[in-house]
């Protein structure tokens, strides 16, 4: 087998986007994770309801999901603080197998809203730029893809920023550091939780508005990007942000450029493996700090 | 503890003689209950008694199910056999997972999704094998018969399912007064401390998830010939798991009728839930009442509905702590 460099390269650029939006979903994951120490089984239907929320604008009014992303994440944010302040506060002391289960419990609601809300048939918008396409030095780039990573990387910059230099951002960094010392110094846990929540579901949100041009939107669609999104947790390291971005690159390409040996209906079997090697090998992560 | 003991005889004729009375349907009802009582008691075995937390049973529900249908449609051999073939071949996998879990020293959430790895890794493979009917699924053909493990009517399949779950609660039972059951508890309570006590952790935890998923698949084979249909993502997916646990914790984990009360109260009001709302054209509203239920019942009953009714059995019992 003859393998092109050109064909490689295209794969890996348009695995290289994909893995933008794939490392802001293991953002919102990973700032859960790394805070409340729970893992959110309900990000893939958080990932729907993004979607949901900027295509029905974008019936109702035209506007652009690129811009309507706006929206998704302010409907996820409140989504997120009150499955903080309702289910996950009261559950984050509980045995692990029983966080699983109320968070799965949150999934099938949410997921099922969905389903009822806006029906159970896929939907695929037409945009202007659907189709189009630039050509970078013999190597053809999906406008929407491009997009929707320059969105996702800014979002995840926005997000950095956040948590460095607002006092917010601080509390809830202290938070994940240490959470006794966090209650000593006079944080107020349930806000900083309830926020920590709301902003990782909201970066869930943008996601789900920027694949919106991306692939078809359905009620049950967020169940893989839940499990990838694990999978570059893992990679990059529980409760690291920097390691969620770099390690929602890489498995963009991986799965990109696995394409080549494999079908492609089996490349999630990739970032499963590369997982478990992980998981094996290091368990913190390629960029996790502290052992675990 | 003998008055509990003659309760559980009074149940058990009971349900020998409900039959009788019941129709068809609510039999089928009850082979769902009964299928999934097993399937929580297999997994309590290894999550509820000795720790580890798996999310990955359906990986053995399927193994068990493809090698039992396999060998009885390529090679003649009665499932009957084949079963404890399946079940063998889980065990191994199982094994194999457990050892790299365990000799890494992966605990909590960490193992967690280990065995959603391995489960998904499984899926997507058996979706892709040809043997195993590609994506189009794998239909058994119907030979009605004892040694096929086919029949017409849910009773036949209703006393399978009852011996089941009597199997299994009686191999729990026997682990709960052996040597290894105290062994698996002391793990799942306080690992280093079982540890610094002498026990081998590393040989307990994969004795408890080799019995685990060795009987797990032998429940894959009795889903098989009940449904005479196995596709990958209705026996493999990370729904199946998620069935698998949820009975069990909502009842009781680490106790020994946890998994068979979570399924009684579980499995009607699914079965409900689903025909009474497709009926009113208000597809996926059964899920969320489900959902929601799952919710409340964590959130109110953290220790399991088990707890609360144990305080009811205490006279049954005595003072004994033995269950």
């Amino acid at each position: 087998m003859i393998i092109e460099p050109s064909y490689i390269l295209q794969l890996t650029v348009s695995g290289f986007l994909m893995g933008g939006v794939y490392s802001l979903i293991a953002l919102g994951l990973s700032l859960i994770f790394g805070v409340m120490k729970v893992i959110n089984f309900a990000h893939g239907a958080m990932l729907v309801w993004g979607m949901y929320i900027s295509l029905t604008i974008m019936r109702l009014t035209g506007i652009d999901p690129f811009f309507s992303f706006v929206a998704s994440a302010a409907g996820l944010f409140i989504i997120g603080y009150f499955i903080q302040r309702i289910v996950v506060n009261r559950i984050m002391t509980f045995h692990e197998s029983m966080q699983v289960i109320a968070m799965v419990g949150v999934m099938m609601i949410l997921e099922n809203m969905a389903q009822i809300i806006w029906g159970p048939d896929p939907h695929s918008p037409h945009t202007k730029y659907s189709l189009s396409t630039v050509w970078l030095g013999g190597v053809m780039i999906d406008v929407p893809r491009l997009l929707a990573f320059w969105i996702a990387i800014l979002i995840a910059t926005l997000v950095f920023l956040f948590l460095k230099y607002t006092d917010l951002g601080k509390s809830i960094r202290a938070s994940a550091d240490n959470r006794t010392g966090a209650l000593l110094v006079g944080t107020d846990v349930n806000k900083v939780y309830s926020a920590c929540f709301g902003i990782g579901a909201a970066c869930v949100g943008v996601a789900g508005a920027l694949l919106v041009p991306l692939i078809p939107t359905s009620p049950h669609v967020g169940f893989p990007f839940k499990l990838t999104s694990f999978c570059i947790v893992i990679l990059g390291g529980m409760g690291s942000l920097p390691g969620a971005m770099i390690g929602g690159l890489m498995i963009g390409v991986a799965e990109s450029l696995g394409t080549i040996f494999i079908p492609s209906s089996l490349k999630q079997v990739i970032s499963f493996s590369i997982m478990v090697l992980i998981l094996l090998l290091r368990p913190r992560g390629l960029f996790g700090g502290k052992g675990s | 503890m003998r008055k509990l003991y003659c309760l559980i005889a009074f149940i058990l004729i009971v349900l020998l003689i409900l039959p009788t009375i019941f129709s068809d349907y609510i039999l089928g009802i009850f082979v769902m209950i009964f299928f999934y009582a097993y399937l929580g008691q297999c997994w309590n075995i290894l999550t509820g008694y000795a720790g580890p937390i798996s999310l990955g049973h359906s990986l053995y529900v399927g193994i068990g199910a493809y090698i039992s249908t396999k060998l009885a449609m390529d090679f003649g051999i009665p499932p009957w056999i084949g079963m404890w073939i399946g079940g063998t071949g889980a065990a191994l996998v199982g094994m194999s997972i457990g050892f790299l879990g365990f000799r890494f020293g992966l605990r909590g959430i960490y193992f967690v999704l280990l065995t959603i790895a391995f489960a998904e890794i499984g899926r997507l493979i058996a979706l892709h094998l040809k043997p195993l009917g590609h994506m189009m699924g794998l239909f058994i053909d119907f030979k009605p018969g004892w040694t096929n493990f086919h029949f017409r009517g849910n009773l036949p399949y209703y006393y399978i399912g009852l011996g089941y779950v009597v199997f299994s609660l009686i191999v729990v039972r026997a682990l709960e007064v052996s040597k290894w059951g105290r062994y698996f508890v002391a793990l799942r309570e306080d690992e280093d401390a079982a540890e610094s006590l002498g026990i081998n952790v590393f040989k307990y935890k994969m004795i408890a998830i080799g019995i685990s998923s060795f009987m797990t698949a032998l429940g894959g084979t009795f889903y098989a010939n009940y449904i005479f249909y196995l596709h990958p993502t209705s026996v493999m997916s990370m729904w199946v798991s998620i069935e698998i646990i949820m009975r069990p914790i909502i009842g009781g984990i680490g106790t020994l009728f946890g998994p068979l009360i979570g399924s009684l109260l579980l499995t009607p009001l699914s079965e409900i839930a689903r025909s009474y709302f497709t009926k009113a054209g208000l597809e996926g509203i059964h899920i969320v009442i489900y959902g929601l239920l799952l919710v409340v019942a964590v959130l109110f009953f953290p220790g399991g509905i088990f707890a609360f009714l144990k305080k009811i059995l205490k006279p049954l019992m005595g003072d004994s702590k033995e269950i």
